[in-house]
């Protein structure tokens, strides 16, 4: 367990593409940070320098108070869970668990116990003699897992564990993985594109868009005051509305934006800013009910609805937003403005 | 049974019949005896004499031929193999300035005509008095069978995804550990390929082997069998025999390293 530094890190690459521009962040030891944005966004950039799977163009890496730099991999301590799991087809689970270990020279005696010990805390006692070919997705991710438990690690790196395991299974796993954080409470850092994954697992959530940090907070403090419109659009779902303030009958400065949550918009029968229901989307114990106000634009604009009864289609209504639920931005590079 | 299957079972009979036959002719051409091998015979000999065979182990210590060709082919596929893989990891995996002209360059050493190197060759090992050594066969039969290796186990290694590696870097190999334990391995078709490949480039070599050896002692197979042929007759029952007993080795070889291949292919990929 410990705590990881970045300085100053920028990487571009020999192409010219420019993947991290310069950026600072410090990840506490034994944290769960989640890095999340969309794909492009260098998030799984951040992750390989961190492990030292590529070389910094400028700037200093710290681990544990180490400067990590200029090593390599195997000399970090690091452990890393890869998108495709990147399980060694040729060996038995036994033999990819044990594998980090053999390397490091541990006594036979111990990395026995070890891989027993992992195998026993991820269920994968009965299938420690199958090849990675012969196991489902979610007996592989269990196995990238404890590859990486195996050798207690200073941190654990994961690049999108779940992304290739189906819903239900997911949801599993992200329980299971909280689980694990609190019982090993070593340091991780998390990438995902999804904002669900990282609200819902991140002790901190780093938001990232062209290869700068544009946010990092606990989850809800994201949520609830994202530093401008791209955040405030990309954490949330469905995402965030944004209209002119003046639209909204506000008196602010000309020129700004007003954003809102779907799940602070009411559907009322009377008031005065007026729209007509565009198509509706049940989801059981709500329904986003996608509109368009009645502007000079047409802005279209989300409204999450309770209860099995959404308006329907092609019908009047009337959109009420808490003053106090309103978020506004500047209007021309979109950053958060003091309320 | 459909019709486009039993066209294609007919056409595949027919194109093992013409591949086979040959073989099927030089077996049954050393086991008739010399008076009789250009006669027309019939397709299957009436009786079969090992003269021939006698004549080659009793006579013409074929052994010797035999043991100096293994030597050398087992010899420069030991020293290939590592060197073309280092190599070839190196071309597949790093990036560094003027890889494709590097490529390109390992290529067209291959390409040259043997014979225009001969004489160089020639004098080269003479200085190092490396002629009619087994080393002076090695060195020059490493130089020309490693490109091929290389640009082999270079497209072997490029298919593999790169995460295995450096899944295998991040648990604490080295680059050159990762390399034995996953990436070699993971290649083993390729590896096995270049195996046979190169075994064969060495087995079957002549120019270089007739050039740089002077004593029986050090013949290999084709050039002992070439100066089998006296001033006034070639002894053919003895030729063939001689290549039947020079495929036996190779065919071992290829049936052994293929169950490795199959072996190999049997292991499954990193996502389901």
């Amino acid at each position: 367990m410990a705590a990881i530094r970045i300085d100053g890190v920028a990487k571009t690459y020999p192409n010219g593409h420019v993947a991290i521009r310069p950026l600072d962040l410090a990840i506490d030891a034994g944290e769960f940070l989640v890095l999340v944005g969309p794909s492009g966004c260098g998030k799984s950039t951040l992750l390989r320098l961190l492990a030292g799977l590529e070389t910094p163009t400028s700037g200093r890496i710290a681990i544990g108070g180490v400067d990590v730099t200029g090593l390599p991999p195997q000399a970090r301590d690091l452990a890393m869970v890869f998108q495709s799991y990147a399980l060694y087809p040729h060996m038995s689970v036994r033999g990819n668990l044990a594998y980090g270990l053999q390397v490091r020279r541990t006594d036979p005696q111990v990395v026995t116990r070890r891989v027993a010990a992992v195998a026993a805390a991820l269920d994968l006692g009965d299938l420690l003699d199958r090849r990675p070919a012969q196991l489902s997705g979610g007996e592989r991710q269990r196995v990238a897992l404890g590859r990486a438990m195996v050798r207690q690690p200073k941190a654990f790196l994961l690049d999108e564990p779940l992304s290739n395991l189906d819903p239900a299974l997911r949801a599993q796993a992200r329980a299971e993985l909280r689980r694990l954080h609190r019982a090993l409470a070593v340091t991780m850092v998390y990438v995902t594109h999804d904002q669900e994954e990282a609200m819902t697992l991140g002790g901190r959530v780093a938001v990232l868009r062209d290869g700068a940090i544009e946010q990092v907070a606990p989850p809800l403090d994201v949520y609830a005051e994202p530093v401008n419109t791209f955040v405030a659009r990309f954490i949330g779902a469905p995402p965030m509305n944004l209209v002119p303030a003046a639209l909204l009958a506000i008196d602010a400065a000309p020129g700004l934006l007003a954003g809102v949550r779907p799940q602070d918009v009411a559907l009322v029968t009377s008031g005065s800013l007026r729209a007509t229901v565009d198509f509706v989307e049940p989801r059981g114990h709500d329904s986003v009910v996608h509109l368009r106000l009645d502007s000079p634009a047409a802005d279209p604009f989300l409204a999450v609805v309770a209860g099995a009864a959404p308006p329907p289609p092609g019908s009047q209504v009337f959109v009420r937003i808490a003053p106090d639920r309103l978020h506004l931005f500047d209007g021309r590079y979109g950053v958060r403005m003091k309320r | 049974m459909t019709s486009g299957s039993a066209v294609a079972r007919l056409a595949s009979a027919a194109l093992l019949v013409l591949l086979l036959f040959p073989i099927f002719w030089m077996l049954s051409s050393s086991v008739t005896p010399e008076s009789r091998l250009f006669e027309a015979r019939p397709l299957l000999p009436a009786a079969l004499s090992f003269a021939h065979y006698r004549a080659l182990f009793d006579e013409r210590d074929f052994l010797i031929p035999l043991g100096n060709s293994l030597v050398v082919a087992a010899m420069t596929t030991a020293v290939v193999l590592p060197v073309a893989a280092l190599c070839a990891y190196a071309l597949a995996r790093l990036r560094f300035r003027g890889r494709g002209l590097l490529l390109a360059l390992i290529l067209a050493v291959s390409m040259f005509p043997q014979i225009s190197i001969v004489p160089p060759l020639y004098l080269i090992l003479r200085e190092l008095r490396l002629l009619d050594t087994y080393p002076g066969l090695v060195l020059p039969y490493v130089t020309f069978s490693a490109p091929l290796a290389v640009w082999l186990l270079t497209g072997f290694f490029r298919q593999l995804p790169a995460e295995l590696e450096q899944a295998a870097m991040v648990d604490g190999a080295s680059r050159l550990r990762a390399l034995r334990d996953v990436v070699v391995p993971l290649a083993a078709p390729g590896v096995a390929t270049a195996a046979i490949l190169t075994f064969l480039y060495c087995w079957n070599e002549f120019l270089f082997a007739l050039s740089f050896t002077l004593s029986p002692d050090r013949y290999t197979v084709p050039v002992a069998v070439t100066l089998f042929r006296g001033r006034y007759q070639v002894p053919w029952g003895q030729v063939l025999a001689a290549t039947v007993v020079a495929t036996i080795p190779v065919a071992l070889l290829v049936v052994a390293v293929q169950r490795r291949i199959v072996a190999g292919l049997t292991a499954g990929a990193s996502k389901g």
